[in-house]
């Protein structure tokens, strides 16, 4: 970005809000906006606590585990959803509802079908990440070219080979696309599920220090999350551009 | 009629040699009722290059997929070998007009990539896939990637992939509409050194009257409304001189004008 005529470096909008937060932070105006400094050092103090590294690996292991399902179900689902239209047909409607559903709602319900423990949460996960992973992943097998389905069809290609060594590489741009957003929408899954679930790992921290107006301790923490989701995010836009040269000659 | 050319009606060419590829009373109705083929018939002969020629919609492109076996006809028979086509063969290879290249695998996987499919071992097929891109004059370029490389260069991938699978009928579908006119000559040439070279039927669908005089033993000669094969012509045009004296050469200038008289009609 330039403004006039000087290059401003990467998240220099960043930089702007860091410094206009400290400054209502410091004017005391209310309790919900403490000062960035001081929940910079708050999150240092926390980080090495034990409270704070089980949360960490009780939410990590929700997060791993719901996400992992999401891939290994989502992908598949949605390449048979662009290869088939019986398939597309009969899912389409299903997954495009529970793409816009307000799935918090939900929650309350799934815990009556799998208990009140980590399965929900997990499954609360799954359901934050899985739709647009299917969707994104149908998208990238719709655009693949017929000649490159005619040439596997022309050398006798089982289907498991075409889904093999065609479909997953030629939908692998919209794949890893749908599953960036479907990470980041499986932090928000995750957290939700820990609050109203059972009560443990970030979700725990949350309660706890929003309940005891604890304003440094919960943005500290929101903090963390959000540097995660942001790395997460990150990572899987770096390994998309590694593989966006052949998206343009498919 | 010029004395260079000769006409073969359909009778004498099939009491010649037997046919590579025998096309049986084929018609084609695409869903929707659009009728591709009526009741095509005709027979290509071993070892030489035949071109499917003829204004859009005359079916050529339709006619060659299925002799391939991609698409399946909806009356009559496809005889390759003896044998009756039902679906795609080791007997049969196809280059498509738009290379249909995998483009994150490099052109040594390309090429084996038929080969890969068959389940034949990595070693075996890289070896093989190795000598083809050698002969298709693209050695050196094994761990390039196809967006590296000129529309004729992946097309040429698109050959030694073919060529790999040795099957007996070679079935390419416009494989110079998409290079361009520089590297298409340079192709031209290579491909009818290849035709002797290689001994195997080449079945070739191109609109251009020039490329099928210039590279093709016979030309089929396809009309459409109805689509019907309107009759086979031979451009008898002496190999031995150099390519530049044979696309001056009054017996090719002769025929391209001849089949162009006859296509004119069908162009708007």
């Amino acid at each position: 970005m330039k403004i006039f005529g000087i290059n401003l470096p990467m998240m220099s909008s960043l930089i702007i809000w860091a410094v206009l937060w400290e400054i209502v932070g410091q004017l005391d105006l209310t309790i919900l906006l403490p000062p960035l400094s001081s929940i910079v050092s708050k999150m240092f103090e926390i980080i090495p606590t034990a409270t704070f590294l089980v949360a960490l690996g009780e939410t990590g292991r929700a997060f791993l585990i719901g996400t992992g399902a999401a891939i290994v179900i989502g992908v598949p689902v949605g390449i048979l959803m662009g290869q088939s239209i019986l398939i597309d047909r009969m899912l389409l409607p299903w997954v495009n509802m529970f793409l816009s559903a307000p799935l918090t709602a939900l929650v309350p319900v799934l815990m009556i079908l799998f208990g009140i423990g980590e399965k929900t949460v997990i499954i609360t996960t799954v359901l934050f990440a899985i739709w647009i992973i299917v969707l994104d992943a149908r998208a990238g097998v719709k655009q693949i070219s017929p000649s490159l389905v005619e040439m596997a069809n022309s050398f006798n290609a089982s289907r498991w080979q075409s889904f093999r060594k065609i479909y997953i590489w030629a939908a692998l741009p919209e794949i890893l696309a749908g599953i960036r957003i479907g990470f980041i929408r499986a932090v928000k899954g995750v957290i939700i599920g820990q609050l109203l679930v059972s009560i443990v790992g970030f979700g725990r921290l949350f309660e706890l220090y929003s309940a005891n107006f604890l304003m440094e301790h919960f943005w500290a923490i929101l903090l963390v999350l959000f540097f995660f989701a942001f790395s997460i995010a990150e990572a899987l836009g770096a390994l998309e551009r590694r593989f966006s040269y052949y998206a343009s000659s498919r | 009629m010029n004395t260079a050319e000769k006409i073969v009606s359909l009778e004498e060419k099939t009491v010649a040699s037997v046919p590579a590829v025998s096309v049986k009373g084929v018609s084609k109705v695409y869903p929707g009722g659009v009728q591709a083929l009526d009741n095509m018939t005709l027979d290509f002969p071993k070892g030489e290059l035949i071109s499917l020629l003829g204004p859009s919609g005359c079916g050529k492109t339709t006619l060659l997929k299925i002799i391939a076996g991609l698409i399946p006809a909806t009356g009559g028979q496809v005889i390759v070998n003896g044998k009756p086509v039902e679906k795609p063969g080791d007997d049969r290879a196809f280059v498509f007009q738009d290379f249909a290249l995998l483009p994150w695998a490099t052109v040594l996987r390309n090429v084996a990539f038929g080969l890969e499919l068959k389940g034949v071992a990595r070693s075996e097929r890289e070896e093989i896939a190795a000598k083809y891109i050698n002969s298709v004059g693209l050695a050196g370029f094994e761990k390039s990637f196809p967006h590296e490389l000129s529309g004729g260069m992946r097309q040429r991938v698109g050959l030694a992939r073919a060529l790999s699978m040795d099957a007996d009928v070679l079935l390419m579908d416009e494989p110079f509409s998409a290079v361009d006119e520089q590297t298409r000559r340079k192709f031209q040439e290579d491909l009818i050194r290849l035709v002797d070279v290689e001994k195997k039927t080449f079945i070739v669908v191109t609109h251009s009257i020039e490329e099928a005089v210039y590279i093709s033993d016979k030309i089929a000669l396809l009309l459409p409304r109805p689509s019907r094969v309107s009759e086979i012509i031979k451009p008898d045009i002496r190999r031995d001189i150099s390519s530049d004296a044979m696309r001056r050469d009054p017996a090719y200038l002769d025929t391209v004008e001849r089949i162009w008289s006859s296509l004119r009609s069908y162009v708007e």
